[in-house]
C-alpha cells in the first residue's frame, strides 16, 4: 500500500443507476431491475447488498464491473487521482480500470481450458507486470491459505468441484492490491473453515484500506464482514411486476 | 497508472466494398490500439472476410481510408503507399493467419523453410541463425524439434496451422489478421490451438484482428469485438460486456442461439 489510507475517501459513488434489459427475442419487452441506485463507498469500508433473490444485487455488481451496461447514471471510480465514469467510460478504460484499480470475485468461475489453477490465479499479477515466478509464488500462498489440496494446483480448474473453483476464483480476485473489490457470494459453496479464511482476508483488505462492496447470503458472513448493508429494493423499478 | 493517449496502431474510417451491386461490408469505422485483440463476429455472408482483407491491403476497399501507425511513428494511409512499400509491410510488421493452412503455407517446403523464409524475407542470411531461430519457433508452437525438416503435407490439421502461426510470428509482428484461425479444426484440436494462441499473443503483447463465427475464441482470445450483419456493424463494445448483455436484436439472437460462452 502506498500511502497512509484516508478513509474519508470516496471509493466509488453510484449516482442514479438504472438497469433495464430490452428483450428484444420477446417482442422488446422492456425488464426494469433497478432504478435509481445512488450510493457511496469508501476506503476501507466492506458494504453489503442485500435484498431478496431476483432484486437486482448481482446487476448492481456487474454495472459497476463493467460488464452489464449502465441504462442510466453515472459510476465514478476513483481509479490513480481521478474520478472516472465507469458507465461511460471506453472499452480501453474500463480494461484499465480493471487491470489497476477494480477486482472481481464472480459467483462462478469461468474457466478457460488448459490453464492450470495456480496461473489462473497468477493471471492478474502477470498483468500488471510481475514476473511470472514471483506472481505463481504467491498465488500458490493463497491458495495455500484457502486450503486447495497442492496436487490440484497445476490441473486446469474446470473439473474441480464447485468449492474447489469458488476458491480458485477467490484467490484470483484476492492476490492483487486492487484498491475496489466487488464481490458476489465467494462464500456460497465453501464449508464453514474456508467461510472463516475468507472473513478474515475480507478483514485484512479492509484493514488496507480496500473498498469492499459484497452479495453475502450467508447470516455468519454477513454479520462479520458488513460496515453497512444497503437494502436493494430500495431501488425497485416503480412498474416492475 | 495506464497511459491512453496513444495513438491507435490501425485506423479505419467509412470503409466500404462493394462487389457489383452487392455489399461485402459498408461504412465501417474502428481503431485498434498496440497490444489490443479485436474480435470481428457475424454469421456467414456478414461481410467479415470481406472487412479482413481490406483493411490488410488484400482487397482494394470502394470507399473509405484505412490508416497504419509505421514503426517510425508516422501514421500512414494504406493505400496511398506504393505496392513495394505495403509488400514490405506485410513481410515485416504483419501477420496473416488463412483458416486453411494451405494458404498461408508452402507444402512442398519443409517445416524449417517455412518459418526461415520469412526470416530471409526480412533480410537475414546466417544459415545458422535461421535454423536456430526455426527450431524455437517450432517449440513454442509445439511440433518437436525432428519434424524440421518434415512437409507440412505430413503434419495434421492442427500441426499445419501451429506452423502457420510460427511462419507469421517469427518476423515479430506488431498486428496479426487471422480468419477463422481454428474453422476446419477438431473440438479438442481447436482448444489446444486456442490455448497457444492465448498465451503467444499475451506473451508478444501483440495486437490482432481474428474473425471468427465462434463467440467462445471471441470470448477467450478479445478484448474488443465488433458484431457483424449484413455487411454493417451492429454492435461493438467490450467482449465480456457485449456477449453477457448484448444490446442489439441481432447479437441477442447471436448469443441465445449457442449453449453457453
Ligand atoms: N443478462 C440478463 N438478461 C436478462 N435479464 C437479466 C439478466 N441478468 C439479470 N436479469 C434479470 O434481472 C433480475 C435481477 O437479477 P440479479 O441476478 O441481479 O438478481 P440478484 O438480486 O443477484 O438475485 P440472486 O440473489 O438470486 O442472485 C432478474 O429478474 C433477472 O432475471
Ligand atoms: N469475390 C466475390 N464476389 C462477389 N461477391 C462476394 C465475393 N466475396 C464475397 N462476396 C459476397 O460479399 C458478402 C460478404 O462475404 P464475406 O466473405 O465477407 O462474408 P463472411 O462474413 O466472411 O462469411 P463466412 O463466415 O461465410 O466466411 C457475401 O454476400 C458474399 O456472397
Ligand atoms: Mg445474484
Ligand atoms: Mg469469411
Amino acid at each position: 500500500m502506498p500511502d497512509p489510507v484516508n478513509r474519508d475517501a470516496i471509493a466509488v459513488r453510484a449516482s442514479s443507476l438504472s438497469k433495464s434489459f430490452c428483450m428484444h427475442l420477446q417482442g422488446g419487452l422492456e425488464l426494469p431491475v433497478v432504478e435509481g441506485a445512488s450510493f457511496e463507498v469508501r476506503a476501507g469500508e466492506c458494504v453489503v447488498l442485500g435484498g431478496p433473490s431476483g432484486a437486482g444485487k448481482s446487476s448492481i455488481l456487474k454495472m459497476l464491473y463493467g460488464n452489464y451496461a449502465a441504462s442510466s447514471g453515472e459510476i465514478l471510480i476513483r481509479h490513480g487521482d481521478a474520478m472516472v465514469d465507469l458507465a461511460a467510460a471506453s472499452p480501453r478504460l474500463v480494461l484499465a480500470i480493471r487491470r489497476e484499480t477494480l477486482g472481481y470475485v464472480s459467483q462462478f468461475l469461468r474457466t478457460v481450458p488448459r490453464v492450470a489453477a495456480v496461473d489462473v490465479v497468477a493471471e492478474p499479477l502477470v498483468a500488471r507486470g510481475i514476473d511470472a515466478g514471483t506472481a505463481r509464488e504467491r498465488a500458490g500462498l493463497t491458495l495455500e491459505r484457502l486450503n486447495l489440496p497442492q496436487r490440484l494446483w497445476q490441473l486446469p480448474p474446470a473439473t474441480f468441484s464447485g468449492g474447489e473453483q469458488q476458491r480458485v476464483n477467490i484467490a484470483r480476485g484476492f492476490i492483487t492490491d486492487h484498491p475496489v473489490l466487488l464481490l458476489d457470494e465467494p462464500t456460497a459453496s465453501l464449508d464453514a473453515a474456508n467461510r472463516r479464511v475468507v472473513i478474515e482476508m475480507i478483514a485484512e483488505k479492509k484493514a488496507q484500506g480496500v473498498a469492499q462492496i459484497g452479495i453475502f447470503h450467508d447470516e455468519e458472513v454477513r454479520e462479520a464482514v458488513a460496515d453497512r448493508i444497503i437494502d436493494v429494493r430500495g431501488f425497485a423499478p416503480a412498474h416492475a411486476a | 497508472m495506464t497511459m491512453l493517449d496513444e495513438t491507435p496502431l490501425l485506423s479505419v474510417t467509412g470503409l466500404s466494398r462493394y462487389y457489383g451491386e452487392r455489399v461485402g461490408c459498408r461504412d465501417i469505422s474502428f481503431e485498434v490500439y498496440p497490444g489490443e485483440v479485436l474480435a470481428i463476429v457475424g454469421e456467414s455472408g456478414s461481410g467479415k472476410t470481406t472487412l479482413l482483407n481490406c483493411i490488410s491491403t488484400r482487397l482494394e476497399p470502394s470507399a473509405g481510408c484505412v490508416s497504419y501507425r509505421m514503426r517510425d511513428g508516422e501514421s500512414r494511409d494504406l493505400y496511398r503507399m506504393s505496392e513495394a512499400e505495403r509488400r514490405l509491410l506485410m513481410r515485416t510488421d504483419w501477420g496473416f493467419v488463412h483458416q486453411n493452412p494451405a494458404d498461408g503455407l508452402r507444402m512442398t517446403v519443409s517445416a524449417g523453410a517455412n518459418v526461415g523464409e520469412r526470416l530471409m524475407a526480412v533480410g537475414e542470411r546466417h544459415y545458422g541463425r535461421i535454423r536456430d531461430t526455426a527450431t524455437h519457433w517450432l517449440s513454442r508452437v509445439e511440433i518437436a524439434a525432428d519434424r524440421i525438416d518434415d512437409q507440412p503435407r505430413a503434419f495434421s490439421g492442427g500441426m499445419r496451422q501451429r506452423l502457420q502461426i510460427a511462419r507469421n510470428l517469427v518476423t515479430g509482428p506488431r498486428l496479426v489478421f487471422m480468419d477463422e484461425p481454428t474453422g476446419g479444426l477438431d473440438v479438442s484440436v481447436q482448444a489446444r490451438l486456442l490455448d497457444l494462441l492465448r498465451g503467444l499473443v499475451n506473451d508478444l503483447g501483440l495486437a490482432a484482428i481474428v474473425v471468427t463465427h465462434d463467440l467462445a475464441v471471441a470470448r477467450l482470445l478479445s478484448h474488443r469485438m465488433i458484431v457483424m450483419k449484413d455487411g454493417r456493424v451492429v454492435e461493438e463494445g467490450l467482449t465480456d460486456r457485449v456477449l453477457d448483455d448484448p444490446q442489439a436484436p441481432y447479437t441477442q439472437l447471436l448469443v441465445s442461439s449457442i449453449l453457453q460462452v
